[in-house]
């Protein structure tokens, strides 16, 4: 299959990664929506990876994964905290930063 | 020209820095370990720092009789500028060494008058603690003084003029919480301090243009190129000395910058005999004696000069006959015989300015002093009156004429040498007055009618002012009760006193008609026109003085004031006029009118549109701007992530779009 092929792909969960962060208010959907836009990216990695067969795009790919990994663990551990606060993951209720 | 000689200087000059030196030390003592001393100490360390400072001119004079030509002591270097080249060097010449004589032999003893004075003043004052500061003050005015009269170039002497000039402001304003409201004494210096330094700005403006005609302040590099310069620039002769009256006429108080001195009155009695009668303010008199050569070479300055001294010993003698503060009468007094000299220096005759300084200082002096002991024992009197009766104090103004009265009895000492200082003043033979006043009044007579016949009429004045005085003062009964308890002061006041009495009478021998020693002692420094003493001018002033004392008799001496409420004689027969010379011609409310009232109201419009609306404005205005900007701002800080998330992806839109369009 064509390179392009698997970038559109790329690009469209990206797009609606970032449709998600945007337009959900749910925290956990807002993240799930973040972890579709890194594996766009890993998409892209390896696509790119393949097309010049070197070996640097997949080891990102990994590096991606475990940083990924860790974040979404400190990510759940705040969530779990606002939760306790807020008696809810809404995120247009957290708004205390208002200038 | 003078550095090439100092090989073959008398060491004995070397001594000169003393004059500044010995009352600085004076002053180091007493500052740092006057609180420890005694009143008594903390006065006779002041006192010997300016007698010091008497051996130490003595020591000049005694030099001088071999080297009549004098020399410039160098001291430091003070600053190089380009081709202005400042250094700190005493001229030791016979006009300088006259200078410092007169000033420390007056200054040493008003200092030992002012142990006793000071004494009883702090305590009536209520602040004793102030005692140590007033002969701080006092030394640090023989500094200033010294500096003045020592300086070799204008700069230096300029240090010195504003020196004395500062010591004036601080002793003026010596009872600064004191006086009318609390602030009159304060006010009287602010005056006074203003007043003089409109006069610097003219004195400040004439070194420039010395500086910029001769490219040097140095007095050796200057006046023997005069002829020169003047050849060249014609007319700057005349603005340098015309700038320079401006400066002698805040400094000695002349018409117009003359007010502040009435007004100086306000400082303790020791301060008014020494740096507003005997010497501050002869300050101008010699700046324009040592640029005599300047005035040579400009004589329609001298004109000018001479017009101005002679309206002013006219005006202020006027003046004086309306006063009723004791103190006041020998302020426009003071005023008065600063015109003589003055006039006398426009006439060319500066040998008889200095001569006519030097006894001046001596009975102006004397006078003050009297009226401070009379002063004194009547504020005495006052307190003792209050607490023998037990009720409140009878609060009378102590300085004022019609308080007093038969006092010749009660204070013998005083009333025979305020008379002494009196005769000396009116000019009567052979009293020092007469001489020094006469060689004036002769010297307008060979140059100018008007002026003669205006001096004469200003030394009628004056003899009769003055013998209005006394007959207020000595003669009739005791008008209050505190005058009728008077009592004569004590030893530490009445010898100086009696010292200045004896210079007084003394004093016409350093010029005495036929021996000249003054003029010719003077000769080695400035031009000397060699004066004759002429027996009619003579017996012209002497019998226009006799009179005017025969008239203050028949006016005041017959039937002298009754009551302290009385009317003054003249004011019955002269009515509004008198009534106007008392209030000085208002000319205190006329420069009101003209200048401080129009300044105000500048100030005022700088002060408030200008300042409170215009660049408040701006200033307030930025602080708004930025203000109201951060509010409208804050709006974006709106605390919603998804917010923040939008403008992010906004910018990375518009940021690929321009990556796309570039390509």
């Amino acid at each position: 299959m064509p390179t392009s092929f698997f970038l559109a792909l790329s690009a469209i969960m990206f797009v609606l990664g970032i449709l998600g962060v945007l337009l959900r208010r749910n925290a956990l959907v807002i993240f799930m929506s973040l972890e579709l836009m890194f594996n766009a990216a890993n998409l892209a990695f390896v696509t790119f990876a393949n097309q010049y067969q070197l070996l640097t795009g997949q080891i990102f790919v990994f590096f991606i994964m475990a940083v990924a990994a860790a974040e979404v663990a400190v990510g759940l551990a705040l969530m779990v905290a606002i939760f306790r606060n807020k008696g809810s993951v809404d995120i247009d209720q957290l708004n205390s930063l208002k200038g | 020209m003078f550095l090439s000689e100092t090989t073959s200087m008398d060491p004995l000059f070397l001594v000169v820095p003393l004059v500044v030196f010995l009352p600085l030390l004076g002053i180091l003592v007493n500052w740092l370990f006057g609180k420890r001393l005694g009143e008594k100490a903390i006065g006779t360390i002041a006192s010997l720092a300016v007698g010091g400072s008497f051996v130490v001119s003595l020591i000049l004079l005694f030099a001088l009789r071999t080297d009549p030509q004098g020399f410039s002591v160098p001291l430091m270097q003070w600053f190089t500028v380009g081709g202005l080249d400042i250094s700190w060097s005493f001229r030791v010449d016979t006009l300088s060494v006259v200078m410092m004589l007169a000033v420390n032999l007056v200054g040493t003893l008003i200092h030992i008058y002012a142990i006793g004075y000071m004494h009883e003043d702090a305590i009536h004052q209520g602040d004793p603690t102030r005692y140590r500061r007033f002969f701080i003050f006092m030394n640090l005015f023989i500094i200033a003084m010294m500096i003045l009269v020592s300086a070799d170039n204008f700069l230096m002497l300029f240090v010195g003029w504003e020196g004395v000039g500062l010591c004036s402001y601080l002793l003026i304003g010596f009872w600064f919480d004191k006086g009318e409201g609390g602030i009159a004494n304060a006010q009287a210096g602010k005056k006074a301090f203003i007043t003089t330094r409109i006069g610097d700005f003219g004195l400040l403006i004439a070194i420039f243009l010395i500086f910029w005609a001769f490219g040097s302040l140095n007095f050796g590099d200057i006046f023997p190129r005069v002829g020169e310069v003047a050849a060249n620039h014609p007319g700057l002769m005349l603005a340098i000395t015309l700038f320079m009256l401006m400066g002698v006429t805040g400094k000695s108080a002349q018409i117009p910058l003359y007010v502040w001195l009435p007004d100086a009155m306000a400082g303790p009695t020791p301060v008014s005999a020494l740096i507003h009668a005997a010497t501050m303010v002869t300050a101008g008199v010699y700046l324009m004696t040592r640029s005599q050569a300047l005035y040579l070479a400009a004589p329609a300055a001298q004109n000018v000069v001479m017009w101005v001294g002679a309206i002013t010993a006219l005006f202020a003698a006027i003046i004086a006959v309306a006063q009723f503060d004791i103190k006041k009468v020998l302020a426009y007094s003071t005023i008065s015989q600063l015109g003589y000299m003055v006039a006398a220096v426009g006439l060319g005759a500066e040998t008889a300015a200095m001569f006519h300084l030097v006894t001046h200082a001596f009975f102006k002096a004397l006078l003050f002093l009297s009226s401070g002991s009379i002063i004194l024992s009547l504020e005495r009197a006052m307190e003792e009156g209050a607490q023998g009766s037990g009720s409140h104090a009878t609060n009378i103004d102590p300085q004022d004429m019609r308080n007093m009265g038969g006092l010749r009895k009660k204070m013998p000492t005083t009333f025979w040498v305020y008379l002494v200082g009196a005769l000396t003043l009116s000019g009567i033979a052979p009293l020092a007055g007469f001489f020094s006043k006469d060689e004036i009044i002769a010297a307008a007579n060979n140059t100018n009618g008007i002026i003669f016949v205006v001096l004469v009429a200003a030394a009628f004045l004056t003899a009769f002012y003055m013998g209005r005085q006394i007959l207020m003062v000595f003669f009739g009964k005791a008008r209050t009760k505190a005058a009728s308890l008077a009592k004569e002061s004590a030893p530490l006041i009445t010898v100086p006193l009696i010292i200045l009495a004896l210079l007084s009478i003394v004093g016409g021998a350093i010029n005495f008609p036929g021996w000249l020693n003054l003029e010719h002692w003077l000769e080695h420094t400035i031009k000397v026109h060699e004066s004759t003493f002429q027996l009619p001018v003579a017996l012209i002033s002497l019998s226009i003085a006799l009179i005017a004392i025969l008239i203050a008799w028949l006016i005041y001496g017959r039937k002298p004031l009754a009551e302290s409420t009385s009317k003054d004689p003249l004011a019955r027969s002269l009515g509004g006029v008198f009534t106007l010379v008392n209030q000085k011609f208002k000319v205190d409310e006329l420069y009101h009118f003209l200048f401080i009232g129009p300044y105000e109201k500048l100030a005022d419009f700088f002060a408030h549109p200008v300042d409170q609306g215009f660049i408040d404005g701006i200033a307030n205005g930025l602080g708004n701007l930025a203000s109201e900007t951060g509010s409208w701002l804050r709006k974006l800080q709106n605390g919603f992530v998804r917010s923040y998330v939008l403008s992010i992806v906004a910018g990375i839109v518009i940021i690929l779009i321009y990556l796309l369009v570039r390509v």
